[in-house]
């Protein structure tokens, strides 16, 4: 059984190792074949891990960036005002909130469609009519829905990487894809390598060496007022937590119904194992 | 339990009373209590108890989405994303539901890879091996056409991938593919029909099921020796000492489980299907679940010609008969001895098997280019040089261990300290429990 295994372990690393040849070779950095060309940074995130939580000032100021930058462009269809009660908002707070935003309702009872502040139960209006006046208005991409992004990206991990995933439980390719296309602009392209005309040079974008958003932010551009750093990489840090929270506004509770499920099958485990030895002690097996 | 074993008596009054008018009581105690199971089952033998349990959580989870889901390709998507954020423990749901069917096929590769080793499908199980394949299939095409439901991108793109199969069969093929799609692409028709076939085919699982518990409760169970059961000392009554093993079992496995649901609930996932189906935009990579991808290797893998039949049929023969294979081990295997244990060259080769399925199955995931085409033609090979040369050869030429005679003996004998049993490194799996 040892030799099985230990030729087992062999036959994957050699695998492995014919893979990674297989991958290496061909390697020019000027007309690059696999995206991203860079991958993604590891940032430590509050709501990584089996207790994690989101940071309430945290995704306030994510909010404040997607509202003044990414609103501009981006929709972000399936997620009502009152879901912001997540962000540690009072009602009477989502209620002002909401009425600040213009909603497009009706028809009325004399059959027409009227303009009127939001409500609560509201969705955040798109920001384009439709798909096809988004794309027409940014250079024939529609900038994609946000309500799902941070579960939509992930780079491929490859092995062994998505085996250690399991015991780190990593499932922040999201957020770090997020964070770290936001801040992979302002980089030169390696010599030779064609820009299509009207994109933007990024290592770490998904699918190319460039895209059609220009760079959005900028250092100091969205004012925060609890102190923390007005720089880029804040601001990336804080939207892709943010839109962490809009993908999946019900993490905290997961985590923590899942640590209550996990000891609770521990201990009926427990118990039930000791039962079993019980049943089993006077047969030979 | 076969008829006339009955060790069943009524003792209340209302027993009686359907004990003489339809003996269900009867039936449950004949097959849940007094059954009689091999004292030396290890804990590889709970997987069927597992299955059933994930069976039902897939069913009770799966109609309480389908009373908040819509199979319209407008709204399929946001009524999805509706459960996942509005509905009460909408989340817990699905997620319990798109990981259980990972887990139903983590578990039924267990018992078919138990099945494989210990030799079970061997007569007189034959057929209830049979029930078990037509059971895992069943299990693909309602993995499948689950799959399809979110309206995502992968779900729309697996969709055309996989009806395109179809259209590789000569004559029919197109009509076999219109008649799935409803149509000539995937959308609304197909849609509503995988929903419909999706809520469907759970309970013909649940019939089939009926039959395989039907068929093992004929021929009894199997055992890690594969020596069947001589006398009434080589077994225990199923309650209590199969059920709180079993329990047991499904205790750890549920541990896993909710550790996926509760911690990784998107890692078994695609990102691309969090984004909605767009028929104007291909992913970079189709892949398939992953519980499909040493089949999607397979197909992939032939990329050459053979005669009149082209790469695209050839794969989809090879993706076929991969499966197909399963279905005639029990006369492929030419062996008289069942269980691995016995047989030190059938070991090796099954545990390479196992290694080549799993190579497979990452190889289904990477890109169809370079090194990974050959990679896959080689590991196809092997796939049917397993069931086609070696099991049949292997049965004819290999040497056996020496067998004891009962099932008794064999548990006396390891309890003694194990002479005369197969080397104490190899025995790990059955001295377990």
């Amino acid at each position: 059984m040892k030799k099985i295994l230990t030729s087992l372990a062999l036959l994957g690393l050699v695998v492995a190792g014919t893979a990674a040849i297989a991958a290496e070779e061909e390697h020019n950095p000027a007309a690059p074949t696999h995206f991203p060309i860079n991958e993604p940074k590891e940032m430590s995130w509050s709501f990584a891990g089996p207790f994690g939580t989101y940071d309430k000032a945290q995704l306030q100021r994510g909010l404040k960036v997607y509202k003044e930058v990414c609103s501009a462009c981006h929709s972000m269809n399936l997620v009502a005002f009152r879901t912001l009660e997540g962000l540690g908002y009072s009602e009477a707070q989502i209620k002002t909130l909401a009425a600040g935003y213009t909603i497009h309702d009706g028809p009325n009872d004399a059959g027409d469609m009227f303009d009127r502040p939001g409500k609560p139960s509201d969705h955040f209006p798109a920001p384009f009519p439709n798909e096809q006046a988004a794309a027409a208005a940014n250079g024939g991409a529609a900038p994609p829905d946000m309500s799902l992004l941070a579960k939509a990206r992930g780079v491929e991990r490859g092995f062994p990487r998505f085996i250690f995933d399991i015991f780190t439980q990593y499932a922040q390719g999201g957020p770090d894809y997020i964070h770290s296309l936001l801040t992979g602009y302002d980089q030169t392209p390696p010599a030779g390598m064609v820009i299509p005309e009207g994109t933007h040079y990024n290592p770490y974008f998904l699918s190319g060496v460039s895209l059609k958003m220009p760079k959005p932010l900028s250092d100091g551009q969205v004012t925060y007022d609890d102190g923390a750093p007005q720089t880029v990489d804040q601001y990336a840090r804080d939207v892709a937590a943010f839109l962490m929270f809009a993908a999946e506004p019900h993490l905290e509770d997961r985590k923590k119904t899942g640590f209550r499920v996990m000891v609770f099958l521990l201990l009926f485990g427990a118990l039930v194992y000791m039962t079993k030895r019980r049943v089993w002690a006077d047969v030979a097996h | 339990m076969s008829e006339g074993h009955s060790t069943y008596t009524p003792k209340t009054g209302i027993e009686r009373w359907f004990d003489a008018r339809m003996p269900l009581p009867r039936l449950i105690y004949d097959s849940f209590v007094a059954y009689p199971v091999p004292r030396n089952l290890n804990y590889m033998w709970t997987f069927g108890g597992i299955l059933s349990i994930m069976l039902v959580s897939q069913i009770l989870t799966g109609i309480v989405l389908a009373m908040h889901y819509t199979s319209d390709t407008n709204l399929a998507f946001d009524s999805v994303e509706k459960i996942m954020r509005d509905v009460n423990s909408g989340w817990l749901l699905r997620y319990l539901h798109s990981n259980g069917a990972s887990f139903f096929f983590v578990a039924v590769y267990i018992h078919i890879f138990r099945g494989l080793f210990y030799g079970s499908y061997k007569a007189p199980r034959e057929l209830l091996w049979i029930l078990g394949c037509i059971i895992y299939l069943l299990m693909m095409a309602t993995g499948f056409m689950g799959y399809v439901l979110p309206w995502g991108q992968m779900s729309f793109w697996g969709a055309t991938v996989i009806t395109g199969f179809f259209s590789a069969i000569p004559l029919v093929g197109n009509w076999i593919q219109q008649l799935l799609l409803g149509g000539f692409a995937v959308d609304d028709p197909t849609l509503n029909r995988f929903f419909a076939l999706h809520y469907l085919l759970p309970f013909m699982i649940a019939g089939v099921v009926v039959l395989h518990i039907w068929a093992l409760h004929v021929v009894g169970q199997s055992n890690p020796t594969g020596i069947e059961v001589k006398s009434k000392t080589d077994t225990v009554a199923f309650t209590p000492y199969a059920t709180i093993k079993d329990a047991f079992g499904m205790i750890v496995f549920l541990f896993f489980f909710a550790y996926f649901v509760f911690y990784l609930p998107n890692y078994l996932g695609h990102p691309d299907n969090y984004t909605v189906a767009n028929p104007l935009k291909t992913p970079a990579h189709i892949v398939p679940e992953w519980y499909f991808l040493p089949f999607y290797a397979i197909l992939r893998a032939i990329t050459f010609n053979i005669g009149p039949i082209n790469s695209k049929l050839g794969g989809v023969l090879c993706m076929f008969g991969a499966i197909a294979m399963l279905f005639l081990v029990p006369w492929l295997d030419t062996s008289k001895v069942r269980s691995a244990v016995y047989r030190p060259w059938y070991k090796l080769f099954f545990w390479l098997f196992v290694a080549d399925a799993v190579l497979l199955g990452w190889l289904g995931s990477q890109p169809a280019e370079g090194a990974y085409v050959f990679m896959a033609q080689m590991a196809t090979l092997f796939y049917f040089a397993f069931f086609l040369v070696i099991m049949p050869v292997l049965g004819l030429i290999e040497t056996p261990r020496r067998l004891p005679n009962s099932i008794t003996e064999a548990v006396l004998e390891k309890n003694k300290g194990g002479s005369g049993h197969p080397a104490g490194a190899t025995a790990a799996p059955e001295t377990k429990g």
